[in-house]
């Protein structure tokens, strides 16, 4: 499924809730408790994201020329919002990441739901993942 | 006499709005307290009709300017009982306050080998001045602990005194827990040894009554806005035999007597310590602030404040997942807990859903956190405008939020 299918789904999946504040909150925290565990190996200084308020571990592996992300955070709000991201971005090539036009945020009403500290968390998030894809294009165009 | 809530709220204009879809409900008010609308209306009559720059003008706006400027300082001046007004001076707030005493008290009485003491309960305005001061001095910061109910443990306190000890600067009550400190036996051990004593009472102002004179603390400092009043504004109380001890804080206007390019001389107390034009529309406001405290009345006020404390310790303890954090026994009206298995942003976020505004994070106390090996907490904090049925919808709000990790 393309990036922009991927983003629609989305949007869709917020429009049933409405503009139900507390039932979006509720079903972000869902999302992300069911991202995939990230091992505590993994969860390194190195790997936490600057510019969010709390705390966000990322990596990415490359496998076949596709970018696979694994993260964590440590509050499930932010968990569910990288959740999001990896749902659209992992598996790509680093060019679709690098393309990639998150327009879900907006149309999502994001900023308002969340606020601006975590919207400027959430911006750090993509810039961190869209850094991955340059750094493997890089590697692999090498 | 019991207090009139609903008259009072009516007098605050903010709170009568609408937050996502619900009634807001504000508990955030030991960050800052909303204002009534005399001090509103205040800051704009200044510049409406008295806006002039204060002191030696030779007009009548000047003059007006000047005599309600100074009139918020006498207000002060009994607002904590100090004995006379050149003991106020004006800063931006709390944490000038502090840091004008760290660097004039610090230049003059601080050496190397000397020790001030602070506790673990402190605000990083009360932390991070005298680190660098310690650093720029050689002197030592002692540190007093706290028991798990977030008390200052007083022998330990009395152990750290010496004859090194030139200075304990302590916080008043605990924005982060809502402890009430021992300040008066704290006051009398510190002087028994010599050493000066600075009150942060950012928190304690609003809540309790303050007599800085029976107290005999050396310094007392607090922030109008958390006392009804404007942002950006705050005073230093200070004795007048240590104040004129200490040399000026910062160079200008106002705190001169004379000026030439050989010498200059210093003003008198308070002036000495006020260079610039000063933020004279919000201490002409701060003035309104003051005086709807005083015809409250601070007893009432706690009495109300303390009501809803008990009430909502009672019903929140009630709540599976529900961890108070400091349980101290003498404290103001902040309740500060976690939901177990919970991030504190996590549940802010769930609260401002229900149009709740609360605190969450480590309150400027990331050493007090550490104590607690936290990283921080949920903080509600009351005033003298919020009710009991707010309280209600906090305790049903959370109440919802813990189930989701907290079956019962």
């Amino acid at each position: 499924m393309s990036i922009d299918k991927v983003q629609e789904e989305i949007i869709e999946e917020f429009d049933i809730l409405g503009s139900d504040r507390e039932s979006t909150i509720f079903y972000i925290m869902e999302i992300g408790a069911k991202l995939p565990d990230m091992p505590e190996s993994e969860k390194t200084e190195e790997n936490i994201i600057k510019g969010c308020q709390s705390k966000v571990w990322l990596t990415a592996r490359e496998n076949d020329g596709k970018i696979n992300f694994l993260a964590d955070s440590n509050t499930d709000i932010t968990k569910g919002l990288i959740s999001l991201l990896i749902r659209i971005l992992s598996g790509r090539t680093p060019e679709e990441i690098l393309k990639a036009e998150l327009h879900f945020i907006e149309r999502i009403g994001m900023g308002n739901i969340i606020g601006s500290q975590r919207s400027n968390g959430l911006a750090a998030m993509i810039k961190q993942m869209k850094l991955y894809a340059l750094g493997y294009q890089a590697k692999l165009n090498s | 006499m019991a207090l009139d809530i609903q008259k009072i709220r009516a007098q605050f204009p903010i709170l009568h709005q609408e937050v996502n879809g619900k009634p807001l409900i504000y508990f955030d008010n030991a960050a800052t307290t909303q204002k009534p609308q005399e001090v509103i209306d205040a800051l704009s009559n200044y510049y409406h009709t008295d806006n002039s720059n204060i002191h030696r003008g030779a007009h009548t706006l000047a003059d007006r300017a000047t005599r309600y400027y100074e009139s918020t300082r006498t207000l002060l001046k009994d607002f904590i009982n100090a004995k006379e007004e050149a003991e106020i001076i004006f800063t931006k707030g709390t944490t000038e306050g502090i840091n004008l005493v760290a660097s004039c008290f610090g230049k003059k009485f601080i050496e190397q080998g000397d020790e001030i003491i602070i506790s673990t309960l402190e605000h990083h305005s009360n932390i991070v001045p005298w680190q660098i001061l310690c650093e720029e001095k050689g002197a030592k910061l002692n540190i007093i602990p706290i028991n798990e109910a977030g008390e200052i443990d007083f022998e330990a306190f009395e152990n750290l005194l010496s004859s090194k000890t030139k200075l304990v600067s302590i916080v008043h009550a605990s924005n982060a827990l809502g402890t009430i400190n021992p300040v008066e036996k704290i006051i009398t051990k510190a002087h028994q040894v010599g050493a000066k004593v600075l009150l942060d009472g950012a928190q304690s102002s609003s809540h309790l009554e303050i007599d800085v004179q029976a107290l005999d603390c050396d310094f007392f400092v607090l922030s109008a806005h958390k006392l009804y009043g404007p942002t950006g504004l705050g005073i230093l109380y200070g004795k007048r035999e240590v104040l004129d001890a200490m040399p000026p804080y910062q160079g200008g206007g106002e705190m001169i007597k004379e000026v030439t390019f050989a010498k200059t001389t210093f003003n008198e107390l308070p002036f000495k310590f006020e260079a610039g034009t000063p933020n004279i529309a919000d201490v002409i406001a701060f003035g309104k602030a003051l005086e709807f405290i005083n015809e409250l009345g601070k007893k009432a006020i706690k009495a109300h404040e303390d009501e809803l404390l008990s009430y909502a310790s009672a019903e929140l303890s009630k709540i599976n997942g529900f961890i108070p954090v400091g349980t101290a026994k003498d404290k103001v009206s902040v309740i500060s807990f976690n939901i177990n298995g919970m991030h504190p942003f996590d549940v802010g976020m769930m609260l401002d859903a229900n149009g709740i505004a609360v605190r969450t994070g480590h309150h400027c106390t990331q050493p007090l956190m550490q104590r607690f090996g936290i990283e921080g907490t949920v903080r509600a904090s009351f005033a003298v405008y919020n009710t009991k049925s707010e309280v209600d919808a906090l305790v049903a709000s959370v109440a919802k939020i813990a189930k989701l990790k907290n079956k019962s």
